[in-house]
């Protein structure tokens, strides 16, 4: 009896301390977001004394206020919501039907198609013979090199698995019975059935082009294109200056330093605004992800 | 014969559409993977714009004996690994374990908000990340101001080489912790719970059913990442470094793909950084391959 009931207390001990453990590390990872949070809208001072750990310390919107002033961020916003709408469109486009149509038993060189696509998985050209071929396709310095692209294998598996798994082929087979046609089928029955995929592939292809900083650090140089990733880098890392107002004739000591803490200060509002599209989008984009890894997996 | 052929034809028209759907994914996948495969002859080659791929001189092995006498070949060679191992140190088990305390969890409803609080930061971008990182650890940044709460004196880690692997590691748990979950928590909603009911009844505690129970459930699993892993022990994530290099942490954290980028894409040595970049994806196809077979010899348990 009395050991069965020290078990109990084991396991209860076990839970409390578990589900603690959990909950500080979710709060860990949480935390430097939060702190950019707050230290974007404290005085740039008190941040730079350390006084601003969890909560605001001197209210202030000075460096918001010059962040949203900033041309360059609002330009890139714009390229990079082109190139989201342009690359979201492209691959949908690709990969729906393509998904598709390769889960047709009846298709022939169905198997070679599945070959072609696979095989891309494994081999790669690389770096160098990809920039010569993009280049002599010109496109360089050409907004749609942020859009088209080969074939994902991973969302074309997805997509497949999806077809193959949740429509029932007899459905198909009925409309074929009922006479309708290939077209008929893929846009009046397959499609409206395979929303969720859709959506799923739609947010992954948008998070995926929205944070593409990669393709415009290779094929893009001229100024005005560049996607919102690449001003990041130019603001965040490279510390190219952000215009600041009021500081034209700053020479003296203190009004240099104030200058410096509010340029970090203000980093951090950037940050913030370049998340703020992926906070508001992700009730949806944890939702469907997830559920896409799932679909993904199941293959394995 | 011929009425197969007829036949097929037949079907083949049949299918048209399905050809059409085909279509575009076939021709991209031709210009952007399979005309890049064969561009890779300029690594053999000496490439000039004006000679084009195809009219430029064969070398041979002219750029890989280059980048094999290259003075700090071993050293990017060093720090690749070095960094692919640290992560792998570090995150691999994280993983695993912070899966097992998620499953443990007995609050449904605080477990989904931990999981979508987690899976966050997967979702931010490296540029994002890297900031972070940089703006977190400076000299005047929150774990320096941390650091100088408790008495310490703080150093500018970023230009601190031998943080460099960690300050890259820990960037990768931050990113990839929650989301590293979802596969090992699918995996372990397979847990058969009457094993465990029965293990209950046997007396074993809470660690010993998880050690006994949950993770050899989750073994082939752990195998399967493992050896996704070790196969890509020489590739980096390329964008994170570039980020995160500075002039000052570059002796380790210069990796061969940053070096195949400055020397191709900034100094324009075609052919030199194709060379470096074949080189690096045989090494890796050789790395996954042994990766597999040890695997599969120690566990059974392979990718193919």
């Amino acid at each position: 009896m009395l050991k069965s009931r020290k078990k109990l207390n084991g396991y209860r001990i076990f839970d409390i301390v578990n589900t603690a453990l959990v909950v500080l590390i979710t709060l860990i990872i949480l935390y430097p977001l939060y702190f950019c949070v707050i230290a974007s809208f404290s005085d740039p001072h008190e941040v730079s004394l350390g006084h601003t750990f969890f909560f605001i310390k001197g209210f202030n919107t000075e460096a918001w206020t010059n962040v949203l002033k900033e041309k360059r961020l609002w330009m890139g916003y714009r390229n990079t919501i082109y190139y989201t709408l342009g690359s979201t469109a492209y691959n949908l486009i690709l990969h729906i039907p393509l998904g598709y149509a390769l889960t047709k038993k009846y298709l022939p060189f169905r198997n070679f198609f599945s070959m072609y696509f696979f095989a891309t998985m494994y081999v790669g050209g690389g770096l160098i013979p990809c920039y010569l071929i993009n280049k002599s396709l010109g496109l360089i310095n050409n907004p749609l090199v942020m859009m088209i692209g080969a074939t994902g294998c991973y969302h074309m598996i997805i997509i497949r698995n999806f077809f193959s798994s949740s429509i029932d082929t007899q459905i198909y087979e009925a409309a074929y019975i009922d006479g309708a046609s290939e077209g008929q089928t893929f846009f009046k029955i397959a499609i409206p059935l395979a929303k969720p995929i859709i959506a799923v592939e739609a947010l992954y292809y948008i998070v995926g082009a929205w944070n593409n900083y990669y393709t415009a650090l290779i094929y893009l140089y001229k100024e005005k294109l560049k996607p919102l990733q690449g001003v990041l880098r130019d603001i965040l890392i490279n510390n190219s200056e952000i215009h600041l107002n009021g500081f034209e004739t700053a020479d003296e000591v203190e009004a240099l330093m104030r200058k410096a803490y509010l340029a970090q200060s203000m980093k951090y509002s950037v940050i913030i605004v370049a998340c703020i599209p992926l906070f508001l989008l992700y009730p949806f984009i944890q939702k469907y992800f997830t559920k896409g890894v799932m679909i993904g997996a199941v293959k394995g | 014969m011929k009425t197969n052929i007829k036949s097929l034809l037949k079907q083949m028209y049949r299918c048209r559409l399905l050809y059409l759907m085909i279509l575009l994914g076939f021709v991209a996948t031709f210009i952007f993977a399979y005309l890049p495969l064969w561009g890779i002859v300029v690594a053999f080659k000496d490439y000039s714009s004006r000679a084009g791929i195809w009219g430029s001189e064969w070398v041979g092995l002219k750029h890989f004996k280059r980048f094999l006498e290259y003075p700090y070949f071993s050293t990017i060679l060093i720090n690749t690994i070095r960094i692919n191992v640290t992560c792998l140190i570090i995150n691999f088990p994280l993983v695993i374990i912070f899966s097992l305390m998620l499953n443990e969890m007995k609050s449904q409803k605080l477990k989904r908000i931990c999981q979508q609080i987690t899976y966050m930061p997967y979702f931010i971008s490296t540029v994002v990340v890297a900031s972070m990182a940089i703006l977190m650890l400076n000299r005047t940044g929150l774990i320096n101001l941390i650091i100088a709460k408790f008495g310490g004196q703080p150093t500018d880690l970023m230009s601190e080489p031998g943080a460099f692997p960690f300050i890259y590691a820990l960037t990768d748990t931050w990113t990839g912790l929650g989301w590293g979950t979802i596969i090992y928590l699918a995996s372990l909603s397979g847990v058969s719970l009457e094993l465990i009911e029965a293990a209950r009844i046997d007396g074993a505690g809470r660690f010993r059913i998880i050690w006994h129970v949950n993770l050899p459930h989750l073994k082939p699993t752990i195998m399967t990442l493992l050896i996704l892993n070790m196969g890509s022990m020489l590739s980096v994530g390329f964008e994170k470094v570039l980020l995160l290099q500075t002039p000052l942490n570059s002796s380790t954290s210069e990796v061969i793909s940053t070096y195949s980028y400055q020397v191709g894409l900034v100094q324009q040595q075609l052919s030199y950084s194709s060379a470096i970049g074949l080189f690096n994806n045989v090494i890796n196809v050789l790395f996954i391959l042994g990766a597999n077979k040890l695997s599969k010899k120690l566990t059974d348990v392979g990718l193919f």
